[in-house]
């Protein structure tokens, strides 16, 4: 891992992107690494594009700028791959997660990565209707980050996931995410 | 205990409010510095504060409604952005002449127009010369100690004058970062309870009027008083930096000297930017160049000799402004530095540049550049350019 | 009047620390026409203390007592308002008001004041 691992998340307002990179922040935090956790702001409306970054270093940091040249990608839209390029400054070996039905190969091709550029894919629409019963791609997205980038420990992940939505969500709601977090986890495919 | 936490800008100073829980908030909401007060709405309406809110219908209402409190005797909070610092421009005055301590959260973004919702600090440094204390912070931890620190500051028997904390607009306002918050009660015995040491409205048995009439009898004495005050809140600010120092374990000066001591260039830059810019010396100091950075911390009032004093062994500086001062002789920190640096018997070279207006990023390599142009300076001891504007598309 | 204060004497803020000093400002210097009263006139009804707009018609033992000079600014509301008969408040220039005389003047303006009223009542009942 680089000093300071960049990430960067494209989404779009409603799917809970923003929060996914609070919750990424919050739990890196709970390991004793230093995060950020900030989206990029605009006219806010439900289905536009968006982007949220996360910074997670194990040294103290002071950099205020933006993510330019991220490391991570997480993409919780698919469509936003026709649409945006999610490449745009990306590290020669960065890593990108997308939520997809279709295999790693299909989206390397796809998205004309280069070789030194690591893809992962995962159907967190699928695992979201399977567990939470809609479409909620965050938290399996968050689970498929984890274990492609090893950024934090699962465990970690989901005793903040269990934390941070038990002020608002019932046992139930809060016990379907976990295990959307953990399907994910386990069902995010490389090449 | 303090607890190490991972929150937003707003949020921290949220709790910073919460733990001071002040007598009266009056306040409008305004991007970016709505969430503060709709997080600490929260804690009113949960019962977490004693605090009195009071919605009104602008940021003139807000600051008349703070200046009332306060002047009955209340200790007064409140917070706000750009154009609401505007609307408020006639009662910061009225506040600071009033010398009442009121305690305001300023989230810098930039005023219209174009319309934009971003930070810069065209708003608090309009307000500079309103006679408020004026603190900056590079992150979302400064901003959280200065608003704690900013009632001790403001009420202090020698300075009695309102002060203006500020972050940078989303940049710190709306990032989550690491911070530690202090334990409850090292708040509320640091800032103990507020009692105004001069009559207040409310106090029956002194009747009392402020705000009376001075014309040209009696106007100049006032502000020469204020004048008085104002100098005097410098040595305030470190009694009280060094004192909260002993119990957080942050010790706060007039500003911060990043390997300053032995620089041959250097940067002065307030906030978030200046986080940044602590980055490119780190990787300039590797390559074996000698360059620093000054971070002033209190504004208002400007501590001129000790700037001076910090930067006196530098060959060239460049100060860096997120506002303009159109038509001004530079931006509005760089004339300050400048006229700082003039009684010095050698000053260093000297360059200002206007940059990230309206939240336009100040990345890296934009840093890079203006290290290198110092670089250049110091050899040559020939400016291209005194005073211009970088991350701006030609 | 005592020496203005210097700034470093003076109360934090330009507040004014004594209450209700404005009594000790003589706004009655402002007056050119000075309101007399005719005390045997009057039937003490308080129309002129209630509508006095400064606080110069004072009272004392319940009774209406002479002018505060010191603060009537000489308006003549309290004259206009009197509803006695024969006038029981006139107004003077500040000169006349000032003059020896100035009871008897007003005594004699008020009485033709009546006569000319009663003279003017009988001819509008005439026709």
């Amino acid at each position: 891992m680089a000093e300071i691992l960049e990430i960067r998340w494209h989404g779009r307002g409603g799917q809970g992107t923003v929060t996914a990179a609070k919750v990424l922040a919050e739990a890196a935090m709970a390991e004793g690494k230093n995060v950020q956790a900030f989206p990029e702001y605009g006219p806010e409306r439900m289905g536009a594009p968006l982007r949220a970054y996360n910074r997670v270093s194990v040294k103290p940091m002071t950099l205020h700028c933006q993510v330019t040249n991220p490391a991570v990608v997480a993409v919780v839209d698919p469509t936003l791959l026709d649409t945006v390029d999610v490449t745009d400054g990306t590290t020669p070996d960065a890593v990108f997660i997308i939520n997809t039905s279709a295999s790693p190969k299909e989206l390397r091709a796809k998205m004309k990565l280069k070789k030194t550029q690591k893809v992962f894919s995962v159907d967190a629409n699928g695992i979201s209707i399977a567990t939470i019963g809609r479409v909620m791609p965050n938290t399996p997205m968050l689970g498929a980050v984890v274990k492609a980038t090893g950024v934090i420990k699962l465990e970690t992940l989901l005793k903040d996931i269990k934390a941070s939505f038990g002020k608002k969500f019932s046992e139930a709601i809060i016990n379907n995410n976990l295990s959307a977090a953990t399907k994910a986890y386990e069902e995010v495919k490389a090449e | 205990m303090p607890k190490k936490v991972a929150m937003t800008g707003n949020v921290a100073v949220a709790n910073a409010m919460r733990q001071i829980n002040p007598d009266v908030c009056a306040a409008y909401p305004i991007t970016p510095s709505t969430e503060i007060v709709q997080q600490f709405s929260n804690f009113v309406a949960d019962g977490i504060v004693d605090t009195v809110l009071v919605t009104v219908e602008s940021e003139h209402s807000a600051m008349s409604a703070c200046i009332g409190a306060c002047a009955a005797g209340g200790r007064v909070m409140n917070a706000t952005s750009a154009n609401g610092l505007a609307l408020m421009w006639e009662m910061l005055y009225i506040a600071s002449g009033n010398r009442l301590p009121i305690i305001l959260s300023c989230v810098n973004r930039a005023l219209s127009a174009p319309i934009n919702i971003h930070g810069d600090h065209s708003d608090s440094m309009g307000a500079r010369d309103s006679g408020w204390i004026q603190l900056y912070a590079e992150n979302a931890q400064e901003a959280y100690d200065n608003t704690i620190m900013a009632p001790r500051i403001g009420e202090h028997f020698d300075v009695r004058l309102p002060v203006m904390s500020c972050m940078d607009g989303f940049i710190i306002s709306h990032s989550i970062e690491n911070i530690e918050l202090l334990d409850d009660k090292q708040v509320k015995d640091f800032i103990g309870p507020y009692k105004s040491n001069v009559p207040t409205l409310l106090d029956i048995n002194n009747p009392v009027t402020m705000g009376a009439l001075h014309l040209q009898d009696y106007y100049i004495e006032s502000k020469r008083q204020q004048h008085e005050a104002m100098k005097k809140a410098k040595k305030v600010v470190i009694d009280v930096g060094k004192e909260y120092g002993k119990f957080s374990g942050r010790t706060y000066g007039l500003f911060e000297e990043y390997k300053l001591k032995d620089a041959d260039i250097a940067l002065v830059v307030l906030n978030s930017a200046a986080g940044t810019a602590k980055v490119v010396v780190d990787e300039l100091r590797k390559q074996g160049i000698k360059a620093g950075l000054l971070k002033p911390r209190l504004f208002r009032p400007f501590p001129y000799l000790e700037v001076a004093n910090a930067l006196k062994n530098c060959t060239a500086v460049c100060v860096m402004d997120r506002a303009d001062s159109f038509g001004g002789a530079g931006g509005p920190l760089f004339t300050e530095v400048r006229s700082a640096l003039y009684d010095l018997p050698a000053r260093p070279l000297m360059i200002n540049k206007i940059y990230g207006l309206g939240g336009r990023d100040l990345g890296l390599e934009d840093v890079r550049k203006v290290y290198r142009e110092l670089v250049k300076l110091a050899e040559s001891g020939k400016a291209a350019k005194l005073y211009e504007y970088i991350t701006v598309r030609d | 009047m005592s020496k203005p204060k210097g700034w470093k004497d003076l109360p934090t803020g330009g507040m004014i620390l004594e209450a209700g000093n404005a009594d000790k400002y003589n706004t009655g210097a402002w007056r050119s026409d000075r309101p007399i009263w005719i005390e045997e006139n009057c039937i003490q009804c308080m129309f002129c203390w209630i509508f006095c707009p400064d606080t110069s018609v004072t009272v004392k033992d319940g009774k209406r007592s002479e002018f505060d000079y010191q603060h009537c600014k000489g308006c003549g509301i309290c004259a206009l308002e009197c509803p006695s008969k024969v006038k029981a408040i006139v107004m003077l220039t500040e000169a006349e008001g000032a003059a020896s005389d100035a009871l008897e003047k007003a005594r004699a303006i008020a009485g033709k004041m009546a006569a000319d009223k009663a003279a003017e009542k009988a001819k509008a009942g005439k026709e």
